[in-house]
């Protein structure tokens, strides 16, 4: 093949200077798990592939000093595995995050290349959505910031400019008696695709809801924050009837596609199941905390 | 377009390839380097005939393009060996007949390393999801597994 170029880019800068003279033809590649398959399969054919994982600020985890945690968009979901801390503080985010792909795919795909590939079905997406994280991205113009829901635009897109790059989640720190979880529906155990997702975070104090925010995957052309789900559970207990109104709300948040692995109706009904075991994880992780 | 001159380390060695920008860390392994082991079966990170490891974490060589191995190490199937002599679990996969036609044998052995190198108790459960993205079709799976906490649990033996 002819006319691909390779670019490990050594800063930030440099990465975002060749997106921006490369234009559609730029491909910016974290763990390339999506972006070789999609070459190889033929759906993209970059001119110039930017390899992001040598700027050491794309691949750390780290606790800030307020509490809350910092990816780089190229971290892969094993480091996020083995950080000492963040799958204590965020076993929700994790788990979604080491759902995705085999052993293997976890080596190197990574929560940023997952919310950038703009699949209405990557599985962390969810759980960052429910978590509040915000994403960092910088372009020509400089860096801004986005709250992770307002990043897909709709299957294999998203809302980041040209040029732009996605440097970072920021997870904010978590007040006491919160937890969170992330369940997918898929029919076998591993190695599959979200028919449909849901993350569920919380906060409970004296067992009444506080905080909750939820969010929804493969039930729509992109991952959905759900407001009417997290203020139906707001100010309850999570008795059934809260519960109830908050499956409900998901139910009826969904615009999804009938395909081999699910139907319109089934995977309308499952986003309300999966999100009334959700929260119960995460009330359950909440109470230990 | 000009080819791209890698420096890397393969099964501690320090070897140098000259590659096309898109070529796979599994194209050039079997291709200008020769060394075979590893396997394509589906070229997109489904089936595991292709695992080595890079900085001592399990990936896919075909989700890899050669081009990313500078500076860094890669460990193939070849370099399990000392020689001719077997590593007690590629002895271990012969006395448990957890392999018939081969194929997916090397992926199998350089993922089943890679746990045992992390921990050397895992349960059934965790060796089957370690494993989940390696396919077999010959010996439904049973067999490989044993072999592989049959290793384990020798190789606890043999720390006390």
């Amino acid at each position: 093949m002819t006319g691909i170029q390779y670019l490990a880019a050594r800063t930030l800068d440099e990465a975002v200077g060749a997106l921006v003279t490369a234009g559609a033809a730029g491909r910016i590649m974290a763990g390339g798990t999506d972006l070789l398959v999609q070459m190889r399969s033929g759906a993209v054919r970059p001119g110039l592939i930017i390899d992001i994982k040598k700027i050491a600020e794309m691949t750390g985890v780290e606790e800030t000093a307020d509490g809350g945690f910092r990816i780089g968009a190229a971290a892969s979901g094993a480091a996020l595995a083995e950080h000492p801390r963040f799958g204590k503080v965020w076993p929700g985010v994790l788990e979604a995050v080491n759902l995705i792909g085999s052993t293997q795919v976890q080596g190197r795909a990574s929560p940023g290349g997952n919310l950038c590939n703009g699949s209405p079905a990557g599985d962390s997406v969810p759980a960052m959505i429910a978590a509040g994280a915000v994403v960092t991205l910088q372009g020509p113009n400089g860096r801004r910031q986005l709250p992770v829901e307002k990043v897909p635009a709709g299957p294999g897109r998203t809302h980041l400019a040209p040029g732009e790059v996605l440097v970072s989640f920021t997870l904010p720190p978590r007040p006491q008696g919160s937890g969170d979880a992330y369940l997918r529906m898929i029919p076998r155990t591993e190695m599959d695709i979200a028919v449909v997702g849901c993350g569920v975070n919380l906060t409970l104090k004296d067992g009444v809801c506080t905080a909750a925010r939820v969010g929804l995957g493969a039930a729509a052309p992109t991952v959905l924050l759900v407001e009417p789900a997290a203020k139906a559970l707001i100010g309850s207990r999570l008795d059934a009837k809260a519960l109830d109104a908050a499956a409900a709300a998901c139910s009826a948040a969904c615009r999804p596609i009938d395909d081999k692995r699910g139907t319109i109706a089934y995977r309308t009904k499952i986003a309300g199941v999966l999100l009334k075991r959700a929260a119960g994880i995460a009330a359950t992780r909440a109470a230990e905390v | 377009m000009s080819k791209l001159h890698i420096s890397t380390t393969i099964n501690g060695e320090p070897t140098e390839f000259l590659c096309e920008p898109n070529d796979t860390m599994l194209d050039v392994l079997r291709g200008p380097l020769g060394l075979t082991g590893s396997k394509e079966g589906c070229a997109s990170g489904d089936c595991g005939a292709c695992s080595i490891t890079l900085d001592g974490r399990l990936v896919c060589s075909c989700l890899m393009l050669a081009a990313e191995a500078e500076g860094h190490r890669v460990q193939t199937i070849e370099g399990l060996s000392h020689g001719e002599t077997l590593k007690p679990l590629q002895q271990k996969f012969l006395e448990h007949a957890a392999l018939q036609c081969g194929i997916c044998t090397p992926g199998m052995l350089v993922a089943a390393n890679a746990l045992l190198e992390r921990n050397t108790n895992p349960s059934e459960t965790e060796v089957r999801y370690w494993l989940a993205g390696n396919l077999c079709r010959c010996t439904g799976y049973d067999k490989i597994v044993r072999a592989v906490l049959d290793t384990a649990a020798e190789m606890r033996e043999a720390a006390r």
